[in-house]
């Protein structure tokens, strides 16, 4: 059982030893990124070659194609974001520690989150030139929209990662039961995106962006509090 | 004894989905506007009322196991056999929903799928649980009963918020037939009665098997418990 350390200061002082640990081995070997970045460069050349889309279909199209490059391209980083732990037993040495699973959790959101804002960016403007992208409704949200449906996708892999890491081919399970869980967060974040582009004006209320709030903050929570659940199955 | 039980049990519930057959083929009279192929919903409807229900039955089962699996392991044990037997048979009706349901939108719609919210939501709580089987193949040992009844909560609350959004979407699913507004409900009686029968025949198939998959997966847990303890009184 893990003993919850009731000192907020402290719990944040954990995420951020966490933090400070995954960042600084992405650093010195920039591993995860990078092959996650070619991955999607590849999945967007890849549609790009396979459906040769015209300006209007590309508006239609784009959202669907960078949230599909970015999952695809998520699950070799979430898989490694575990695998690392695994190394020397370093994950076991981590169950016995007294410290809340859920700070690690939310540490390692934390940091897979911002790997994949950095392939977004890089990514983002090389994909606005091979579908020849001239937004028409209000670019600005995408700057919402993005990144909501980023954590959707991060937070929900990194718990399903952590799940999977004792099982038999954890690589090939992970998208097994990532998929079905995150296609709602998929469907808000590709129509939200298509709305945006299209300009069509077909969500004046923004309901897919209040939905993808609002599965953010359920999957989050109940990702923290079951973690320690996931961590500790035996 | 229990033998005798057995026996008329698996007689009755074959007796009744004689008799749920006859009704919606040939009791119940010809729908008139689409014809023959209405009668596919005496199937497809009961069929996705059990469904929900096996799949709630897993859901509630899984709850029992997470909040007993350290205090009390008899019961989070027969938790766990409940969960797993529900999905499975959930799985299975299921299926047929989503057999039953293009067989009679092809004639009736001219297509077989769309992205609706009944559809969608069906298929996705299907994908849902093909994965929670497949997590229980893939995961080894007691930790796997525990990962699998985390991700039935993550499923049971994905299911609404796909609804939700679906309903958000677009919808060409007929309206429900029961409880959806004035013009709802069964007006024939025959009808009404086929699909009575039927909603009664599969539940209980559908309860039957359940029982029986349940009592096989008692009955490993036996096993292998015997398993370990021997393999512990061996070393």
């Amino acid at each position: 059982m893990s003993i919850h350390v009731t000192h907020r200061e402290s719990w944040l002082a954990l995420v951020w030893t966490h933090l400070q640990k995954d960042l600084r081995i992405e650093w010195r070997s920039w591993q995860a990124v990078t092959s996650m970045l070619f991955y999607a460069l590849l999945v967007v050349v890849l549609f790009s070659i396979a459906f040769d889309p015209t300006l209007e279909v590309s508006r239609q199209i784009a959202g669907g194609v960078l949230c599909v490059a970015t999952m695809f391209a998520s699950v070799s980083l979430l898989n490694q974001a575990w695998a690392r732990e695994t190394r020397h037993q370093v994950i076991d040495a981590l169950r016995m520690t007294p410290a809340d699973g859920a700070a690690l959790f939310f540490a390692k959101v934390l940091t897979n989150f911002f790997f994949v804002c950095i392939v977004q960016v890089v990514l983002g403007p090389v994909f606005f030139i091979f579908y020849n992208l001239h937004p028409l409704g209000d670019t600005w949200l995408l700057a919402i929209v993005i990144p909501l449906g980023t954590w959707a996708l991060v937070a929900n892999g990194t718990f399903f990662a952590a799940m999977s890491l004792r099982c038999k081919s954890r690589d090939l399970l992970l998208p097994l039961i990532l998929f079905p869980i995150f296609l709602p967060a998929l469907l808000a974040m590709v129509l939200s995106v298509k709305t945006i582009l299209t300009g069509d004006g077909s969500d004046p209320h923004l309901l897919w962006i209040k939905m993808l709030a609002g599965y953010d903050i359920i999957f989050m929570t109940v990702s923290l509090l079951l973690f320690d659940t996931v961590l500790q199955a035996e | 004894m229990k033998k005798l039980l057995v026996s008329v049990s698996v007689l009755v519930t074959v007796a009744l989905m004689i008799w749920g057959y006859y009704q919606a083929m040939y009791a119940a009279p010809m729908e008139a506007t689409m014809g023959d192929v209405q009668r596919i919903f005496y199937y497809h409807v009961p069929n996705a009322m059990l469904a929900f229900l096996f799949f709630a039955i897993s859901f509630l089962a899984s709850l029992v196991y997470l909040a007993t699996r350290r205090s009390n392991a008899p019961v989070a044990q027969a938790a766990d056999a409940w969960a797993l037997a529900g999905a499975e048979v959930g799985v299975i009706f299921c299926t047929v929903v989503l057999t039953t349901g293009p067989l009679w939108g092809r004639p009736v719609w001219g297509i077989w799928w769309t992205w609706d919210a009944r559809l969608t939501t069906t298929l996705v709580l299907w994908l849902i649980y093909v994965s929670y089987l497949l997590l229980r193949k893939f995961a080894a040992g007691p930790q796997m009963q525990t990962l699998a009844a985390v991700l039935a909560v993550f499923g049971a609350l994905d299911v609404p918020i796909v609804y939700m959004a679906n309903r958000w979407w677009r919808t060409q699913h007929p309206a429900p037939v029961f409880g959806g507004g004035d013009d709802s409900g069964i007006k024939d009686p025959h009808m009404l009665a086929a699909f009575g029968w039927n909603v009664l025949s599969w539940a209980v198939w559908g309860l039957l098997i359940l029982v029986f998959r349940v009592y096989v997966e008692r009955r490993q847990q036996k096993i292998e418990n015997a398993r370990a303890a021997a393999a512990l009184a061996a070393e």
